[in-house]
């Protein structure tokens, strides 16, 4: 299978800016810089380049809303807070190809008519930052970023923002305030980023892997791009792969392409032969599959069918040895510890459903336990300002009931060796 | 500008962190960084330092400690020297982050969120870091990853920074 991001993932290697340019890079943005601004964004929506950052939303037509014509200047804003448990790749990103990926934020800022960019990245992220602020130094000693770049009458600006630990800044609005040097609890919507984003004025959010596909899509033609995928899914995706599978890792594979394939043929099987029990699909934050729904293609709407999400591409492998109400109340914990507190159904239903789980999970369980989570979490979705709680509401509906037996048998103490987290 | 401002903001801190606020289009803006860079350069955040930090970003001291106490990388005392921050989330879970921890314990003497007597070492448990193809993984200092880890290797990495 062809390569295009993940060529660059060489071992212990990052490539320079003149490695880059060998190897034919930042000739997108020189192509950029004469087109019209209209025409880059309608080649990127022949692409069907979708975000990458979980939400899957098209970016071209992201870009399509951003108003013009304000009177105030308009940001772009890149996500690298890579917080989805499961997911690694946009630091194979700016580990090893820093320069793919500043040419991707180049062409995005040109098409957006953007003149100063952030790049939010996730403060434990040490080296992959330091790479990413030498990156842009080399760039913009050669022209590449500052007042003209590559000679054109076009300013351009690129500061790297270090987060500081919390997962809640990955949501675009959580980001925003971190950025302006506040907690990051997310905003209320309307209005939109698009509209009043950062500083108030209209900004473009982006993940980094959404914008490192750029430069091929103006190299190659978007319709080149769109056909890699399927149906409206243009393009490749870095999978992050892990959990039990013999070759954890980042793999960058077309859009559907079968997780069954995934897990079995490019992951390696699972150690020891085991059987799978269950699989998460795009992240914690997805609901979880059983093994009778493997035969999927990793897409955005065929996970959408299946009541789940491609969300991150986290893909994290269970096998049959898994205790799932352990894995469940460790992935409950998580939401309880990075709710923001703003809106209560997060902020309590979080705690609640976690302290109810480790109950369980310590023997003192009570059946009436299951219908009070389903209840909760039926108030927890899509009542709350972002979706961290939609997030957690997904995979606590989706283990008891893909799984009820294994939750009552806890609860009745049909589990000899207890646990607790 | 008040002493304690200038106690904390030395002419050798601020030619470190003035060029970086300048980069930010509000003056609150560069909160976070102006946080970090303080940190790297003391070790901690105290209250004098928020105080600080208030006067410098024409802030009130409310509005840096809220953002001091949000985020999980400042630290408000002073660091133990060696610091394992180990991952307890799901990935890392499913391949025995619990066991890392117990190994810490064994050879330590501590257990997770407590520092060792002589405030050497601390072990905490934290939440992804973003390498779960490491799992079970840890990050040494708030800076370095390792992965794959066992009995050995924790034994090992104590045994390095002793
Ligand atoms: C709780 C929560 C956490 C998120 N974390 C991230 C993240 O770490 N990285 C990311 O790129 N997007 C994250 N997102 C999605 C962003 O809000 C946003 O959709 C994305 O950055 C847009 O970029 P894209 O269109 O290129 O995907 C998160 C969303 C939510 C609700
Ligand atoms: S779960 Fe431990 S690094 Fe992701």
């Amino acid at each position: 299978m062809e390569k295009l991001i993940s060529k660059y993932f060489v071992e212990g290697k990052t490539f320079s800016l003149a490695e880059y340019e060998q190897d034919g890079g930042y000739q997108a943005i020189r192509k950029a810089l004469e087109m019209k601004r209209e025409d880059i964004i309608e080649t990127v929506k022949k692409s069907n380049l979708r975000g990458l950052g979980g939400a899957g939303f098209p970016t071209g037509m992201k870009w399509s809303f951003i108003p013009q014509n304000t009177g105030k200047p308009v940001y772009l804003v890149i996500n690298g807070d890579e917080g989805e448990p499961g997911t690694f790749k946009d630091k194979y990103i700016l580990r090893h190809a820093p320069h793919l990926f500043l040419e991707g934020v180049m062409i995005a800022s040109v098409a957006n008519n953007v003149h100063k960019a952030y790049v939010y990245i996730r403060g434990e992220y040490v080296k992959p930052i330091q790479i990413l602020k030498k990156a842009i130094e080399e760039a913009t000693a050669k022209g590449y970023l500052g007042d003209k770049i590559f000679g054109k009458d076009y300013k351009l600006e690129i500061v790297v923002h270090r987060g500081a630990g919390a997962y809640i800044c990955g949501e675009e609005t959580g980001l925003l305030e971190s950025l302006e040097g506040k907690k990051g609890q997310p905003r209320l919507k309307p209005p939109f980023p698009a509209v009043v984003g950062l500083f108030g004025c209209p900004t473009v959010i982006n993940n980094v892997e959404t914008v490192s596909y750029l430069s091929f899509i103006l190299n190659r033609g978007p319709e080149w791009f769109a056909g890699l995928g399927s149906e409206k899914n243009g393009g490749m995706r870095l999978i992050s792969l892990s959990g039990h599978v013999r070759n954890p890792g980042v793999y960058e594979l077309p859009l559907g392409f079968s997780l069954r394939k995934l897990i079995y043929e490019v992951g390696g099987g699972i150690p020891d032969d085991k059987k799978l029990k269950a699989v998460v699909p795009g992240g914690l934050s997805a609901a979880i599959l059983s093994p009778e729904e493997i035969d999927v293609g990793l897409d955005f709407d065929q996970l959408r069918n299946l009541k789940t999400m491609a969300g991150s591409g986290g893909v994290i492998v269970f096998d049959e040895t898994t205790d799932l109400v352990k894995a469940l109340t460790v992935t409950m914990r998580f939401y309880a510890h990075e709710s923001c507190g703003q809106c209560s159904p997060c902020r309590e239903g979080t705690g609640w459903i976690y302290r109810i789980l480790k109950r369980i999970l310590e023997g003192k369980g009570r059946l009436e336990d299951l219908n009070n989570m389903a209840d909760i979490c039926a108030y927890m979705g899509g009542t709350t300002i972002c979706a961290l709680a939609d997030g957690a509401a997904m995979p606590l509906r989706s283990y008891p009931q893909k799984f009820r037996k294994e939750f009552e048998d806890y609860i009745q103490n049909k589990e000899k060796q207890l646990q607790t987290v | 500008m008040t002493e304690l401002f200038n106690k904390i903001f030395t002419k050798e801190v601020l030619a470190k962190i003035d060029p970086v606020v300048a980069k930010y289009e509000t003056r609150r803006a560069p909160m976070l960084e102006v946080l970090h860079l303080l940190q790297e350069h003391y070790g901690h955040i105290s209250l004098e330092m928020e105080e600080a930090v208030a006067e410098y970003l024409k802030v009130s001291p409310m509005d840096v400690r809220e953002v001091v106490t949000f985020y999980t990388l400042y630290y408000t005392q002073p660091k133990a020297k060696v610091r394992f921050n180990v991952c307890r989330t799901l990935t890392c879970n499913l391949l025995g982050a619990e066991n890392i921890v117990k190994c810490f314990e064994k050879h330590l003497g501590i257990k997770s969120g407590a520092r060792t007597q002589d405030g050497k070492f601390e072990v905490k448990e934290v939440e992804c870091l973003g390498a779960c193809e490491l799992a079970p993984m840890l990050q040494l200092n708030d800076d370095e990853y390792f992965g794959h880890l066992n009995e050995a290797k924790v034994a090992e990495l104590i045994q390095k920074n002793k």
